[in-house]
């Protein structure tokens, strides 16, 4: 295995090298030229869009800038840090994102990768109801989130009444939205709702991707469905389910709408994520620099956090 | 290749597994597709039923919900409605009823097209980018692509509510704000980082032989890229990953700017 994978590696390097170093240029662009071709535009559109927004909240970070005076920006130094970072509040707020992160991957995985072991059976009519659990994905947040808070109102909502309906508890008892207890699991719940299909999708597309050819050898060599399983399926669709993992793991830690809709951070501050503190201090305070500050820490964590996972993700595809 | 089209006995689940596997799926679909059933059912519901308690399940349909939303109308007194000419056509009764009177159509038919063209521009624009990146990464050696590719996934990183104030001074600099293209650019670089990601792991899985027996026919690469990439990565790109690019370029809507 080593042996043909090393010779192909070399192969390719010759077959890489050879354009641009013994001037056998094919007809055409150099591949260099191609790369950059098909590269560059991507990469332009991402640094225009996303840099200078970076920049500018850094700038501000530093700023005592309230939006809503008209009085200049003043330099203050790292004081909105320090007022963020010693702020237990904004600590709570970490701890309230974490666990609303934390419970919509677990659930989406176990659910989305369930499903696509299940679908992957292609059972009569998969295509259709494969297409029918995709349809919450296609909604927007915003519809999403304005209806839902309709089916937990607590008076007339279907959602308390069916509850009641099953377990015999009046439906106007509980409220999913307005509770302490709840509502952190409400948010959890709705965004799950929503999301699992987008994981399901891409454990599809792992599932898909292995070639029957190794389930037949793994068959000819007597492999029980358990060690299928654990040797081929799983270690073969993990990459893709990673790569889910960290889109809907950056999503839900920076998730502002959907949540903002349905509980807009109440009650008290139960679900308040940090995005919508963020919200708070930029547009009802108005104290635009630490707004700014507190979007670069939220930034500053997540590029941590998902650059130990990509390594993790590269080593997990190397083997 | 033709053993893989041929039918096989091996890896095929058993009957049972099958019929059970597909139980538990359907059962799912019908738990996650009740909400959905609920709002399509309520759109037909009049207001009072709308929300009446308990719930109701069986109810007179009625287009009110759309008549609302299509016209702009303007509620008058019982007095004035009786003094009107009578009503010209089923949507000015459906109003009447209600001691409405229908003053013009509303401008949701244009603010849908909106969403349409910058939904289907920026998945486009994001799927033909993403494809010419992903490939550029897949198969050439670019310099530092591990962080190149990492500045991509990046991107997401900000919080939109955080990126809003700085993109909106940008585009009233660029004279791109409040236009659709301006959208368009912004729903791309929010959708492209995702169809990078996805077209890589793509096109990785395509054999590059193909190409190099192309390019020893004298195809140049662009033409090896067009001709044998493009067609090889097409049906596979139409099935989940695709609309996986289009739920999230038209879910994204929601951002203002």
């Amino acid at each position: 295995m080593s042996v043909t994978n090393n010779a192909r590696g070399i192969a390719e390097a010759v077959a890489f090298r050879a354009p641009a170093t013994a001037g056998v240029r094919v007809r055409g662009l150099s591949d260099r030229a191609v790369a950059w071709l098909f590269i560059l535009p991507t990469m332009l559109l991402l640094l225009a869009i996303n840099i200078f927004p970076l920049i500018w909240a850094i700038r501000l970070s530093f700023t005592g800038l309230m939006a809503n005076l008209p009085t200049p920006a003043r330099f203050i130094g790292i004081d909105n840090y320090i007022d963020i970072l010693t702020d237990e509040d904004i600590w709570a707020n970490f701890q309230i994102t974490a666990h609303f992160v934390f419970w919509t991957i677990a659930l989406q995985v176990l659910v989305g990768l369930g499903l696509a072991l299940l679908i992957n059976q292609k059972f009569r009519g998969h295509g259709f109801w494969t297409t029918v659990i995709l349809l919450p994905m296609m909604l927007s947040p915003a519809v999403v989130g304005n209806f839902w808070t309709l089916l937990f109102q607590p008076q007339i909502g279907p959602f308390n009444y069916l509850i009641g309906f099953f377990t015999g508890a009046a439906p106007s008892s509980f409220t999913m939205i307005g509770s302490v207890a709840l509502a952190p699991w409400t948010i959890v719940l709705v965004n799950t709702w929503m999301w699992t299909p987008y994981v399901m999708l891409i454990c599809l597309a792992g599932l898909r991707s292995i070639p029957d050819y190794i389930y037949e050898a793994a068959e000819v060599d007597r492999a029980s469905p358990l060690r299928q399983f654990l040797s081929i399926t799983f270690p073969m669709v993990l990459p893709f389910l990673m790569l889910a993992v960290r889109f809907q793991a950056i999503q839900s830690f920076v998730m502002f709408d959907l949540v903002n809709l349905l509980t807009s951070g109440g009650p008290g501050s139960t679900t308040e994520l940090v995005s919508i503190t963020l919200k708070r201090a930029a547009f009802e305070k108005w104290e635009t620099g630490y707004a700014s500050a507190l979007a670069v820490i939220l930034f500053v964590t997540i590029f941590g956090a998902a650059n130990i996972y990509v390594k993790a993700l590269n080593k997990v595809k190397q083997q | 290749m033709s053993a893989a089209q041929s039918p096989r006995p091996f890896s095929e689940p058993s009957p049972l597994v099958r019929w059970l596997a597909g139980a538990v799926v359907v059962l799912y679909a019908i738990v996650t597709i009740l909400p959905l059933v609920w709002i399509g059912a309520t759109a037909f519901k009049s207001q009072e039923d709308a929300i009446a308690y308990p719930p109701k399940v069986f109810f007179t349909p009625t287009l009110e919900g759309f008549v609302d939303l299509f016209t702009v109308q303007t509620h008058q007194s019982h007095d004035f409605i009786a003094k009107l000419p009578p009503p010209q056509t089923w949507y000015e009764k459906i109003a009447r009823d209600r001691d409405m009177v229908i003053a013009g159509p509303s401008r949701v038919v244009e603010r849908f097209l909106n969403s349409l063209i910058i939904g289907f521009g920026s998945m486009l624009l994001a799927t033909f980018l993403g494809t010419l990146a992903a490939y550029g990464f897949s198969r050439f050696r670019v310099p530092l692509s591990d962080d190149l590719l990492f500045f991509i996934l990046s991107t997401r990183m900000m919080p939109p509510i955080a990126v809003a104030v700085p993109i909106y001074m940008m585009y009233r600099w660029l004279g791109l704000y409040d236009t659709r293209i301006g959208m368009i650019l912004l729903y791309t670089a929010v959708n492209l980082s995702l169809a990078v990601w996805l077209l890589k792991g793509f096109i990785d899985e395509i054999p590059r032989e193909y190409e190099e027996a192309a390019l020893v026919d004298g195809y140049t690469r662009l033409q090896a890229f067009r001709k044998v990439v493009l067609p090889q990565a097409r049906p596979a790109s139409r099935r989940p990953q695709s609309s996986a690019l289009f739920s999230r370029g038209t879910s994204m809507r929601s951002i203002s700017c």
